[in-house]
């Protein structure tokens, strides 16, 4: 356990040094008395030092991915290379203001501009927008868009369908839209069930939203009559590009009938995910679509330079953020797809394709395997024959690898496979790492057997043991008591 | 090939383990035809080194304001960030982790949020921070959904005074389900407060307010308080200014209901707009409606202290469409540069920031004002920022003293307001910064008279 903080606290040390004041006003002279804070906010007194050792001692209870296997499913925990952390240090990136003059950041405009048509060009779309910040407010954009499509033609629907296998973040972003929400059952094999599809699609379907490969990790192979379903009633095709990371170089989702798609550019194309975030959900559109996208966009050629163009306001959706997205993380996009190139890029989805088989095949003899055949980038196995005959959950499996050195699966979901242990070994991984992941799940396999006790205790060497979640609730405590921190601010 | 450890041989032992013997076999699910018609263009792989010159051959053009003097602002502000804040971001510990799902295995990631959001609540005078949005503007707008989700009402009043990019975002995300936005009128600077008074009535969700607003002006807040709360069931959301509330009213004291804004200045680089990350707290009776993640203290099985996700049953992952918001990666590391600033400043270190900056605003201020043409754009009280009426277009400034690595301010004209320029002062600007710019601004007056 770890003292926060604010338990550090003592009265009168300081973690900064500023140059004097070199102008002659005071407080007083500029803010009247009404307008000044009864109390100056009780913030910790500590030193340079103190920090380094707090934050330090903090990030030694982490994971990561360079520490150890972090097989998340659905999140492609992939190994990011440092070069992109390095040369998004640069000054000449980092410290441009979104509003200095176009003229000033021309290289900033340019690499944006490059992405965007890029990002366009390896899934099939017209144009991408960088704006979103993340998946889930890509998925919003998206459907925003769907939701222009539909207004400008005049169309009046009401209803947005997807499987019941979707990320949570999909019903929500479509209902932040104002659309009913239809979820539809998957087939006996894992995929959109184009009997139940039929039944629910009709003149007031919006759209359709499909992560493709699904949240199983199967490729939807029925892609060409779901799209003919969707569009028969001018319903627009929405993929989740989560699982992006299986297709790229092989194949265009545009070409493939999807009219909109986000791209969760700090999962396929290497930024760290921070914790949770920041991200980018950059969106691709269709032809005709691409009016609709938020403004702006940036325009331009080299020869007479790149600019912030807003020409299309009047027909976009609007903005979604302050500026033009988290550029950071754009630009190490950008730097990920100049080092892979077309070549890269298919070796990535290749890889990350044969690792998570390889897993699967090694590992369906000791867990069940729902939907066993060719998965993708991630498969979906379930601890049920643990539970059934053990008494052991997939909570327990998980808490049990945390013992031995990895990051959990993602569990229970999708929601559709009961006990679900979704895996997703990245490209990155070696054939080692995963033999070692593949032997350490059939030894848990064997203690469920064995000694299932050593399980439903799990995680035993941890920074902590299974915590309250109940307690956490119940005894709701989201902030500490600053009562306790002795505080006598002025010298 | 970059980045991906196994080889070609023994890609092949796994593809024989897998029962194969090509790739192709393993992705028979997608037609072939999608397979032949994909056709890449992307240019020829760089290496490590011929990346690094591709980007500086990029950027070696762009003029970062630490290689200028900038009076940019606007709700992105270039404040001192001590050298130990990047350190710490860019530990591979926080950098390289996942939301923290695992409890066990990211209590490092856990912990620093509890930090944070306690650090928010106290800037705040709120009970419960969450732990953090994407950019002030997503904030805003989500306080916005949070206030019709509580009052059941659909009607917010959105003053001109509020940053007008951040009020862009808030009309995109209540078009869906259509809320009426009706603006409030300002008068010299601040909210029209009449017109507000007039446009208030029971079926208010909301009264937004900034302050400092966006030309930099502070809003009466009691007056705003007394007149929101005067309304049935209006709830009251300020934007505010975090390196503000040092010295500035806590949006507690005037009994705000949920609070928000941008928190990039707080140790967090311009990097050209993002990442960002917007704060947002409230009160606990609130709490059930509140968007984003939230971490909490509890106890683990051996009754020492552990931090988890809590309060979880709002959110997209279990609630689905009917979630209070469909957030779910923020922008996590922007809050982590936050709480190590805070805890390296403390108390005193941001006071003084705070301090520092007014001083400086309001010595560039009153030179500015001295000069013939240049006029406040109004009498009411400023922190570290404030608008000039210009002898000579803001524009046509800007451009002027871009030349000379000057940035002097945002010509807002472009944002629906009158030809004025909006100039932001922080403690990094110098006496020496803002007596150039004023010799350069009597230099251009000197030129249009030749």
């Amino acid at each position: 356990m770890s003292k926060t903080i604010f338990e550090k606290n003592s009265p009168g040390r300081k973690g900064y040094t500023l140059p004097e004041n070199d102008v002659d006003y005071k407080l007083n002279d500029c803010i009247p008395p009404k307008f000044q804070r009864n109390e100056i906010p009780r913030l910790p007194q500590v030193s340079e030092l103190d920090v380094m050792r707090h934050f330090i001692e903090l990030s030694h209870k982490n994971h990561f991915v360079e520490k150890g296997f972090y097989p998340l499913g659905s999140c492609t925990m992939k190994y990011n290379p440092k070069i992109s952390d390095a040369m998004a240090g640069d000054i000449a990136l980092r410290d441009i203001h979104p509003l200095q003059p176009e003229n000033s950041v021309q290289g900033a405009l340019q690499i944006q501009w490059e992405l965007q048509r890029d990002l366009a060009e390896i899934s099939g779309f017209a144009s991408a927008t960088l704006q979103p910040v993340a998946g889930a407010q890509g998925e919003f954009t998206g459907i925003k868009i769907i939701e222009a499509y539909h207004k400008a033609k005049g169309n009046n629907k009401k209803t947005i369908i997807l499987p019941d296998s979707a990320h949570g973040t999909n019903p929500a972003s479509a209902a932040l839209c104002g659309y009913k929400i239809i979820e539809i059952a998957s087939n006996d094999k894992g995929m959109v069930d184009l009997e139940a599809l039929k039944e629910v699609v009709n003149e007031d379907t919006a759209g359709f939203m499909l992560t493709n490969p699904n949240t199983l990790g199967i490729f939807e192979s029925q892609i060409c009559q779901i799209s003919e379903i969707i569009h028969a009633v001018d319903g627009l095709m929405y993929m989740d590009g989560a699982n992006f990371n299986a297709l790229m170089g092989l194949v265009k989702p545009g070409e493939m009938g999807f009219d909109v798609m986000h791209y969760n550019l700090h999962k396929s194309f290497s930024t760290p995910h921070g914790g949770g975030g920041p991200g980018s959900g950059a969106v691709g559109v269709r032809a005709d679509l691409v009016k609709f996208l938020p403004y702006p966009m940036i325009a331009g050629n080299t020869d007479e330079g790149f600019f912030l163009d807003s020409s299309h306001k009047a027909t976009s959706i609007g903005k979604v953020h302050s500026f033009y997205g988290n550029f950071m993380v754009n630009v190490r996009a950008w730097i990920y797809l100049k080092m892979l190139g077309n070549q890269g890029l298919k070796r990535v989805a290749e890889n990350a394709v044969i690792n998570a088989n390889y897993l699967m095949r090694k590992l369906e003899k000791y867990y069940y395997v729902p939907y066993n055949e060719s998965c993708m980038h991630e498969f979906v196995a379930s601890g049920i024959w643990q539970k059934k005959e053990n008494g052991v959950h997939t909570l327990d499996i998980a808490k049990r690898l945390l013992d031995k050195g990895y990051h959990a699966p993602t569990i229970y979901f999708p929601l559709i496979v009961p006990e679900a242990i979704m895996i997703e070994p990245t490209e990155t991984e070696s054939k080692e790492t995963l033999d070692e992941f593949i032997q350490t799940m059939i030894d848990i396999a064997a203690e469920a057997k064995n000694n299932p006790q050593i399980l439903h205790d799990a995680p035993l060497n941890t920074p902590i043991r299974r915590a309250d979640d109940v307690r956490a609730v119940k005894q709701l405590n989201v902030k500490f008591d600053l009562c306790n921190m002795p505080l006598t601010c002025e010298e | 090939m970059p980045f991906i450890s196994n080889t070609d041989r023994e890609r092949q032992e796994m593809l024989k383990a897998c029962g194969v013997a090509k790739f192709a076999d393993l992705i028979k699910n997608i037609p072939q035809k999608f397979l032949d018609k994909a056709k890449f263009h992307l240019g020829k792989p760089l290496s490590e080194l011929e990346l690094i010159r591709a980007l500086t051959d990029l950027t070696e053009d762009n003029v970062p304001t630490t290689e200028a003097i900038s009076f940019l602002g606007g709700g992105i502000y270039d404040h001192f960030i001590p050298a130990a804040v990047n350190h710490i971001i860019s530990r591979p510990e926080f950098l390289s982790a996942y939301t923290p799902y695992q409890a066990e295995v990211s209590q490092g990631t856990l912990q620093y949020i509890y930090e944070y959001q306690t650090m928010i609540c106290e800037l705040t005078g709120m009970e419960v921070s969450n732990a953090g949005m994407y950019d002030g503007a997503s904030a805003a707008a989500e306080a916005v959904l949070m206030a019709v989700r509580k009052t059941k009402k659909f009607r917010a009043l959105i003053p001109s005074t509020i940053n007008p990019l951040y009020r862009e975002v808030i009309k995109t995300y209540t078009s869906g389900i259509e809320v009426e936005l009706v603006e409030i009128k300002q008068r010299n600077g601040t909210i029209d407060l009449e017109h507000l008074q007039s446009e208030l009535n029971d079926d208010t969700a909301c009264v937004l307010m900034q302050t400092p607003n966006f030309l930099g002006f502070l809003e009466d807040v009691f007056e705003i308080e007394k007149i929101t709360h005067s309304a049935k069931k209006a709830l009251l959301i300020p934007i505010v200014d975090p390196i503000s509330l040092a010295v500035l009213n806590s949006p507690a004291e005037y009994q705000a209901d949920i609070v928000v804004g941008e928190g990039q200045a707080l140790g967090n680089a311009q990097s050209y707009g993002g990442p960002l990350f917007g704060f947002l707290a409230t009160s606990e009776k609130l709490i059930r409606t509140m968007p984003g993640r939230l971490s909490g203290a509890t106890l683990d099985v051996e009754g020492n202290i552990a931090y988890v996700l809590t309060m979880q049953a709002r959110e997209q992952h279990i609630r689905r469409e009917k979630a209070t918001s469909n957030i779910c990666s923020n922008d996590a590391l922007c809050t982590l540069a936050a709480t190590v600033y805070l805890c390296l400043m403390g108390s005193r270190g941001l006071k003084q920031v705070a301090e520092q900056s007014t001083a400086k605003a309001h010595y560039l201020a009153a030179k500015l004002s001295e000069l013939p043409g240049y006029e406040l754009y109004s009498t009411a009280p400023f922190f570290k920022e404030f608008t000039l009426k210009t002898p000579h277009p803001a524009e046509y400034i800007c451009e002027a003293l871009s030349e000379w690595d000057v940035y002097p301010g945002i010509p807002i004209q472009q944002f629906g307001y009158e030809d004025i320029l909006l100039i932001a002062v922080t403690e990094k600007i110098t006496k020496d910064d803002m007596d150039q710019l004023v010799d350069m601004l009597k230099s251009l007056d000197q030129a249009e008279e030749e």
